[in-house]
């Protein structure tokens, strides 16, 4: 793939016989509350193992799409495969099938107050996994402890600080071992220390287990840490202006607003 | 238990003879399978005679956490029992996966917070603590809430008069139709209930006299309040108890504004101006309700139940009614806005808050409407 393509083409062989199936493809998707479009006509393709940042200014529609991707919201058009199982227009029983096989950790953690640690990430195991109550247990703390939070089980999510949340949110996410995991907005109101550690829980994670991540967020120190390619996204053009390699982002733009984004610079 | 859907596609066979021998994992060791594994493994520890196991993981298809874990049981009970492990063949998606779960590295569960000491008569004293802060946290609240209010009357313009029309509004105006139904409701089964009994003795005509003493006295401020009381408290107690918990009554704090002002004074006034009418319109529900039985069950003519209940009722009730009313709105109001200040927490903090807010209003009500009894008989 070339560094810098504008909207790029994928190619689009998602029929089961297909020896390697792409963990997500997305084609001619639009997305929107209401009538008018946020995002229209977005296709794209994301390698096993790879991680993707969506990225852009606030209002292009990172968020909208994540959810688009995850099943959270109807696409206007376009239809989406995960795992080359289509998300879109799925039925409820191939929907969670499908949502077995990935992970979300939500912008400030969504953790359940009510619950402690270990109940939130114990909530999809006991839903899905049918385990004995001992085994559960252990792995709820061997999931924690990959995100750092062993010892915290019986805290609930007030009694924590942000960055807690956000990796307790995270370990939650992975409790099923997904095979791809989304995150919005990782490192949003975190200090430069704990998102640091958060970037490198991910690449932890992606480097370990070979998680596809699809991750949204615009703090240009994390795209530089964790994307092997960057999608951004315009509000102008509700689509996507450019793909590649952040670096190449940054450094072969032609495209004023990619090279604004990437070097920090206001619009004029 | 494992269902059927989740039943684990994996195997484990015990290879050779003698101390040393070869256990072939294959197949997917996940989750699903986790149980049934520790057991098998468990099996085979306890074999007799073995000294040194070979895991031979190369037909592995797939290892996550639950595998993982499994695993490490096999080696622990396995150094339990003088059994020496080694893994052999393990691919690089398995590697991954033991690369970034240290079963044995994890720290010892810390010991749960301890109870408070002393069983049902602790509880009985932690309960008379809580209630004695939480009846002296009220009367502060009110002495903040006659802070404000006279802070109001010295300068009118401070209260905010638009937030206090919508709030009538949401109370009073909303409030009607429910409010009308259920008192409609109540006065045609009041007619009807007393009318079976009343028939007997040709004292037909006294329905009217029942229906609207009891619901203009009694009834229909009780009723009304307790409507007004789970429709409005509740909501003055969520809404300002998700305020709490999003941290903007302390940004309100920080900008100069006096939260009990800018919150609770225009939702009190509110409630306080729109009760007695909502008791009013209630009271008229009532009698027409009874009037609906009275002409079509006890063959009375309108005019006759309706001089009848003028007869009955004196314009003092009416205004009692309504005086009560402006009671119960400041209690619900207050109790409402009070137990949001309260909230502390997240979600299900709102949920508390909202609940003891319906709770304690519609104790205040029977509480107060029992004074109410008492004062009326011996001063009135």
């Amino acid at each position: 793939m070339e560094p810098v393509v504008t909207q790029s083409e994928p190619a689009l062989d998602q029929t089961p016989a297909s020896p390697v199936v792409k963990p997500i493809v997305v084609k001619d998707l639009s997305l929107g509350y209401g009538r008018d479009p946020i995002l229209t006509d977005v296709s794209l393709e994301v390698e096993p193992g790879e991680i993707v940042v969506i990225a852009g200014g606030s209002g292009c529609g990172k968020s909208t799409l994540l959810k688009g991707l995850v099943g959270l919201l109807a696409p206007i058009k376009g239809r989406v495969w995960l795992e080359g199982m289509e998300v879109t227009g799925a039925s409820e029983k191939v929907l969670s099938q499908v949502r077995r096989k990935i992970g979300v950790a939500f912008q400030g953690g969504a953790l359940f107050g009510s619950m402690t640690l270990a109940e939130n990430v114990d909530l999809p195991l006991a839903d899905t996994a049918r385990l004995s109550k001992a085994a559960r247990q252990v792995l709820v703390r061997l999931k924690l402890a990959v995100v750092d939070l062993d010892g915290y089980e019986g805290y609930y999510p007030s009694e924590i600080s942000g960055g807690m949340q956000k990796r307790a949110g995270l370990a939650r996410a992975m409790a099923l071992d997904p095979t791809i995991l989304f995150f919005d907005e990782p490192s949003a109101g975190l200090d430069p220390i704990t998102s640091a550690e958060l970037d490198q829980t991910i690449l932890k994670i992606n480097h370990a287990l070979g998680t596809t991540m699809v991750v949204v967020t615009h703090e240009l120190n994390s795209i530089y840490t964790i994307a092997h390619r960057v999608i951004m996204l315009d509000k102008s053009d509700k689509g996507i202006i450019a793909v590649g390699p952040p670096s190449d982002l940054r450094d072969k733009s032609t495209d004023p607003r990619v090279s604004n984004f990437f070097h920090r610079r206001p619009r004029n | 238990m494992i269902h059927k859907k989740d039943m684990p596609s994996f195997q484990a066979v015990l290879q050779g003879e003698g101390g040393a021998r070869t256990l072939s994992l294959s197949g997917r060791l996940d989750v699903y399978a986790t149980d049934l594994l520790v057991a098998r493994f468990q099996q085979i520890t306890s074999t007799t005679g073995l000294t040194s196991l070979t895991v031979d993981m190369s037909q592995v298809a797939y290892l996550d956490t639950g595998g993982v874990m499994a695993l490490n049981v096999l080696q622990q009970q396995a150094a339990e029992a003088k059994v020496q492990v080694a893994l052999q063949g393990v691919s690089q998606q398995a590697q991954g996966m033991m690369d970034i779960i240290h079963y044995d590295e994890l720290k010892p569960m810390p010991p749960k917070p301890k109870r408070s000491p002393g069983g049902f008569v602790g509880a009985i004293g932690k309960g008379t603590f809580e209630l004695i802060k939480d009846v002296s946290d009220v009367i502060g609240f009110v002495g903040t809430l006659f802070l404000a209010l006279g802070r109001v009357i010295r300068r009118p313009r401070s209260l905010r008069w638009g937030d206090t029309e919508l709030y009538m509004e949401q109370v009073g105006v909303d409030g009607l139709p429910i409010v009308g139904l259920i008192s409609f409701l109540l006065g045609l089964i009041m007619a009807f209930m007393s009318a079976i009994q009343l028939k007997n003795f040709g004292a037909n005509i006294y329905v009217a006299d029942l229906v609207a003493l009891a619901m203009v006295r009694e009834l229909g401020p009780i009723m009304t309040a307790v409507l007004v009381a789970g429709r409005s408290g509740s909501a003055f107690a969520a809404e300002i108890g998700t305020m709490i918990v999003r941290e903007e009554v302390e940004a309100l704090e920080v900008m100069g504004f006096d939260p009990p002002t800018f919150l609770a004074l225009p939702r009190i006034v509110a409630m306080i101006l729109m009760m007695p009418l909502l008791i009013v319109f209630s009271d008229l529900l009532a009698i027409s309700g009874g009037l609906v039985i009275g002409v079509t069950y006890l063959d009375l003519t309108v005019y006759g139940y309706v001089q009848q209940t003028m007869g009955a009722l004196a314009v003092s009730d009416i205004l009692l009614g309504a005086f009560k009313g402006v009671i119960f709105a400041f209690l619900i109001g207050g109790i409402g806005c009070q137990r949001g200040f309260t909230a502390r927490g997240g979600a299900e903090a709102v949920g508390r808050v909202t609940t003891s807010a319906v709770v304690a209003g519609i104790f205040l009500i029977v509480v107060s409407d029992s004074v109410f009894a008492v004062v009326q008989y011996y001063f009135l």
